[in-house]
């Protein structure tokens, strides 16, 4: 699956570094930043939680 | 009541139940009965406040967050149709951006996001352990009862913030006590007006000092802001009261009100005294959030373009207010949402909001929370409150919900 961040929309809540923290990061202003944009099986729950707690609705998993 | 509120048409104003409801005194951590039941019963209903308007109340969790998360509300005060909690609200002018509506929102917000982000915060974490040790040997080394809000729970968050923004500590007695006349729903607007007046008076002489003479603080970054020319020096200021404000009020009750409600709660107590294991601990913070919901008057928004919300159209000029205490215990999204279960996946819970507004400190008071729960009742194994439950006092008389004082003994 591949994840898409859309980082001006982004409020630097922190909370997809919480749920996925080899992910995702955050630059020096907070704002999240997308360490793998190609997740496996093994990540998806996480980055699933990332979507779901993500309060600004910046961040998708798309099928491929 | 209930029963013949729910099937009530909007228009008929006798009808309408007054908003914020009273909680039941034998439950003080569960939500107001009637709101529970308006939950059970109705998605969406009107409601009177304070000053007769008649704004929507959403109370199920997954209509909460679409309206927090849709571009077409307004967190301005200002915006018609918005509902305020008192007049006027905040007392002098707008609690910065948390007042505002992007773009503005956004520009403001993002000046004071660094020191906030996830890492910057973790790098704390042995400074405010050291905090929460001091403060505790500091208990243990008299023969109590003590005020564990006094003593404990208002001083670790007031000493973290201070430290964060650069504003010195000694002056804690000045900023705790207008804060609490500016959180609490029964001090009069002079009263509120008076108590902003003096912190923002302060804090505009704290940025005076940093723009002469910048250190490596927040309160430096923000004056570099008004040297910049992005901000002038009143907007620096209610950024720095926003700040110092939501800095401790909100975790100080969180940390007295979890306790009591682990003390009421034994065997989750136990729980928390015996895990070595950080992420335990911090679920059991996301279960406290949840379960307790301090931010007990709602989430408020004006309508700005018409919305649809559970299948009423919610025109653009009308208030809506999202009661979140209801929403963290929706059975939909929480099965069993009145028990406090510190072993439930309760990260999804909107304690600190939902949509651009979502609370900014939330990493720095997540961090603080799981070092007080993971380490206070592992030191102080015996804790127990030293009063009756009966007798203690709750907040119901704040925009915060807590307890004004928590006496315990050991």
């Amino acid at each position: 699956m591949k994840v898409e961040l859309e980082a001006d929309k982004c409020v630097a809540s922190g909370q997809c570094v919480l749920a996925a923290m080899d992910v995702f990061d955050q630059d020096d202003d907070g704002i999240a930043i997308l360490l793998e944009e190609q997740v496996g099986e093994d990540r998806l729950d996480d980055v699933k939680e990332a979507v779901a707690v993500c309060p600004a609705a910046a961040i998708r998993l798309v099928e491929q | 009541m209930a029963d013949t509120l729910a099937g009530a048409v909007p228009e008929a104003p006798d009808s309408l139940p007054e908003f914020p409801m009273p909680r039941e005194a034998r439950c003080p951590f569960d939500p107001p009965p009637a709101l529970k039941d308006l939950q059970e019963k109705t998605p969406l209903t009107k409601v009177r406040l304070w000053d007769g308007s008649e704004p929507w109340l959403v109370t199920r969790y997954a209509d909460q967050r679409a309206v927090l998360g849709d571009p077409g509300v307004s967190a301005d005060t200002d915006s018609p149709g918005y509902p305020t909690k008192a007049s006027p609200e905040g007392g002098e002018g707008k609690l910065s951006f948390i007042m505002m509506d992007d773009p503005e929102h956004a520009r403001l917000r993002r000046m004071v996001t660094a020191p906030f982000a996830v890492k910057k915060v973790e790098a704390l974490r042995p400074a405010v352990q050291r905090i929460v040790d001091d403060l505790i040997d500091g208990m243990l080394s008299r023969p109590g009862p003590v005020d564990l809000v006094e003593e404990f729970a208002l001083p670790i968050p007031s000493l973290v913030i201070c430290e964060l923004l650069g504003v010195p500590y000694d002056d804690h007695a000045l900023f705790q006590e207008n804060t609490k006349t500016m959180v609490r729903t029964t001090a009069t607007p002079e009263q509120r007006g008076a108590a902003t007046r003096e912190m923002a008076g302060y804090l505009a002489g704290q940025i005076a000092k940093r723009l002469a003479d910048p250190k490596d603080d927040l309160l430096s970054s923000i004056a570099g802001r008004v040297t910049a020319g992005e901000i002038d020096h009143q907007q620096a200021t209610e950024m720095a009261l926003l700040l110092l404000i939501a800095g401790h009020e909100t975790t100080a009750n969180m940390i007295a009100l979890g306790t009591l409600a682990l003390l009421q709660n034994p065997d989750q107590l136990a729980l928390l005294r015996d895990s070595d294991d950080p992420k335990f601990v911090a679920g059991a913070v996301e279960e406290l959030l949840r379960y307790l919901h301090i931010t007990h008057l709602g989430r408020r928004r004006a309508v700005t373009e018409d919305m649809e919300i559970a299948g009423q159209v919610i025109k653009a000029g009308e208030g809506v207010i999202m009661a979140n205490e209801i929403a963290n215990r929706d059975p939909e999204v929480f099965p069993d949402p009145d028990r406090l279960d510190l072993t439930r996946d309760a990260r999804r819970h909107v304690a600190f909001g939902f949509g651009v507004h979502q609370c900014l400190g939330q990493p720095l008071a997540r961090m603080e929370l799981q070092v007080v729960y993971g380490t206070l009742y592992k030191r102080v194994p015996t804790l127990k409150l030293a009063c009756a439950l009966e007798d203690v006092r709750f907040k119901n008389d704040a925009f915060i919900y807590g307890v004004h004082e928590l006496p315990v003994s050991w």
